[in-house]
């Protein structure tokens, strides 16, 4: 009786707000369509999958496609890639977007301010396919530009794109370029945010500029940069594969310090068309992945409710 | 304490003038290799091959340029494609987004949370591209389709997010009067929010539409060879990676494979394909930093 009361409820709830209902229903078949109907198909990781038979044709293995990349260490490289890039994204990024858009808080021209900030902010409006020209202008061994100044004040430039050693540096720098403005942006809006009566106060106390920066606005900025942190925390196995895979694409002799896991999920599958072994990294990432957010998301939860994702 | 007058002391210069100096380095960063790019695809071959590549042209040159307008058709349908998508996309994705959008924020709406949540985890835990792509090519046929590139761009739960955040920016009270006015909801939404979301909605518009601008990942994943346009960005990628692209670019002309001028030429159509978006960029960019402001954190 109980949950046919229930139901009966929903259904006049229903009928009532049945014009938000139908607003919301593209949306709802959009991501059934391209999200929901997909996740059955992660079955294909406990297949030996052939194209032309299909998911229901091809033959069950188990856990093999498991057992192979965790026995081979492929798949240890690709966590040890994914995530200490991100790592390194997360820790750089942050630290340079928060000293920068603190320090362009502090500057009297608003005009100069506004400026740079729009002009840092491009590079996050460009195609991985352009940024991947960008760096091959700047560090290819013959043309570079980089590699011009080098050999100008008369040093040895090296042959970057067959030097795995140089790619984290690169992709870091890379990266740190696409999203400085973008993250310059969300702090300065933090920094905004910071009532400027205490500011006033601070100064007529004499405090100078340093102080009042160690002492209110990186105080203040704590909860923005914890809970950024969090969340990037919680997307720590996904990897930006537009990225990547422009700055290095089928150069195997990079994959060492380059490959992440979306990398190897798109070659794995495109390549050499063995989508069981991709699906089953894939797989792992998705299952893993969720674990860290979920983690990250009770985390968040209990430290800012309001900024919980539910 | 001597100083009772609120002024600048020697560490709020050193700030401001260190400051200024970062600024303007990260600002030069910024623009540089965007003009390596320009500035080498008015370059002759032979002086990128004597200099490298310079932030000002070695010697002027347009051939590059006159390479890919002598046969203008791939380019040229490049560029209807992606205009196409992208006026498509948006028109229809914005739709979608800014009714969706309206809908969850509206506080009398039961059904909010569970819609919001059923939205949310699709980014939260996603089957991944092997599945994905499976999908899109046996079951629903998208291979060498448009479609299969129009439909995943259309929106994302991070603009749903963003959308819902602008809409609660507009009170209540403007929904109640169009109920006492016997307005429906769909009515209330395209009469009374829409238009006071314009900003909201050029936001939002702005961010699909650079999706589809910048597109070439899905075209790399479902437009074989038998597709003859591309998107541009896509082409852009096929000219960078495959000497073939580029034999194909120049199809028809007197150049001999040995002799094109690949440097100069993958510089040009990066122009080409991207230009655009760097001219738009500074009438825009404020809608850009408004998304990011109210949308950021739960990104």
């Amino acid at each position: 009786m109980e949950a046919r009361a229930k139901i009966a409820w929903h259904v006049k709830k229903a009928a009532k707000y049945k014009t938000l209902l139908l607003m919301c229903l593209p949306a709802i078949i959009f991501f059934i369509f391209m999200s929901y109907v997909p996740l059955p198909g992660m079955w294909v990781a406990f297949l030996r999958f052939d194209y032309n038979k299909g998911l229901f044709k091809s033959p069950f293995v188990g856990w093999k496609n498991f057992e192979f990349l965790f026995t081979s260490g492929q798949m240890w490289l690709l966590l040890r890639n994914t995530i200490l890039y991100n790592v390194a994204f997360i820790l750089v990024g942050n630290v340079v977007q928060m000293a920068l858009s603190i320090l362009l808080s502090e500057v009297a021209s608003d005009r100069f301010r506004k400026t740079a900030q729009s002009i840092m902010f491009l590079p996050y409006f460009i195609s991985a396919v352009l940024v991947s020209l960008l760096v091959y202008n700047l560090i290819n061994y013959d043309y570079g530009f980089i590699s011009n100044l080098v050999r100008g004040s008369g040093g040895e430039m090296a042959k970057l794109y067959s030097m795995p050693k140089a790619w984290p540096v690169i992709i870091v720098l890379v990266n740190l370029w696409q999203t400085t403005g973008y993250g310059c942006i969300v702090y300065f809006a933090a920094i905004m945010g910071i009532d400027p009566s205490i500011m006033e106060a601070a100064r007529v106390d004499g405090a100078n500029g340093l102080q009042r920066i160690r002492r209110i606005t990186i105080p203040m900025l704590k909860p923005t940069f914890v809970i950024l942190l969090l969340f990037a925390v919680g997307g720590i196995l996904k990897g930006n594969f537009g990225l990547f895979y422009n700055l290095v694409g089928n150069n195997s002799s990079l994959f060492s310090t380059t490959d992440i896991i979306e990398t190897y999920v798109y070659r794995s599958m495109l390549n050499s068309f063995n989508f069981s072994q991709g699906s089953a990294v894939g797989l792992f990432q998705s299952v893993v992945g969720f674990g860290v957010v979920m983690a990250c998301n009770s985390l968040v939860k209990r430290i800012e409710p309001d900024y919980a994702l539910f | 304490m001597k100083k009772n007058k609120i002024g600048l002391d020697r560490t709020d210069f050193i700030i401001r003038g260190v400051t200024y100096a970062i600024g303007s380095i990260g600002a030069l960063a910024c623009v540089i290799p965007f003009l390596l790019i320009l500035a080498s695809s008015f370059s002759s071959e032979d002086a990128i091959r004597r200099t490298g590549f310079t932030i000002w042209p070695a010697d002027f040159s347009t051939y590059s340029y006159s390479l890919i307008l002598r046969t203008p058709k791939q380019l040229v349908g490049a560029y209807i494609v992606t205009i196409l998508l992208t006026l498509i996309g948006t028109a229809v994705g914005l739709f979608i987004v800014a009714m969706t959008g309206y809908a969850l924020q509206r506080a009398d709406f039961p059904f909010r949370n569970a819609i919001m949540f059923f939205i949310y985890f699709s980014s939260l835990f996603s089957a991944g591209l092997v599945p994905f792509y499976i999908v899109m090519t046996q079951a629903y046929h998208l291979r060498d389709s448009y479609l299969a590139i129009l439909i995943p761009l259309l929106m994302n739960p991070w603009l749903i997010v963003l959308m819902k955040n602008f809409a609660k920016s507009v009170p209540h009270e403007i929904t109640e009067s169009g109920k006492i006015d016997g307005a429906g909801d769909f009515a209330i939404f395209t009469r009374l929010i829409v238009p006071m979301l314009t900003p909201a909605l050029a936001t939002i518009g702005l961010f699909i539409a650079i999706g589809y601008w910048n597109e070439w990942y899905y075209s790399s994943l479902f437009l074989t060879s038998n597709v003859e346009y591309r998107p541009l960005q896509y082409q852009l990628y096929r000219v960078i990676n495959q000497i073939a692209a580029l034999r194909n670019t120049v199809a028809g002309s007197v150049v001999t494979i040995t002799n094109i001028p690949a440097e100069t030429l993958k510089m040009a159509t990066a122009v080409l394909a991207t230009g655009p978006i760097i001219l738009f960029y500074p009438f825009v960019q404020k809608y850009f930093v408004a998304g990011v402001t109210v949308g950021a954190v739960k990104g």
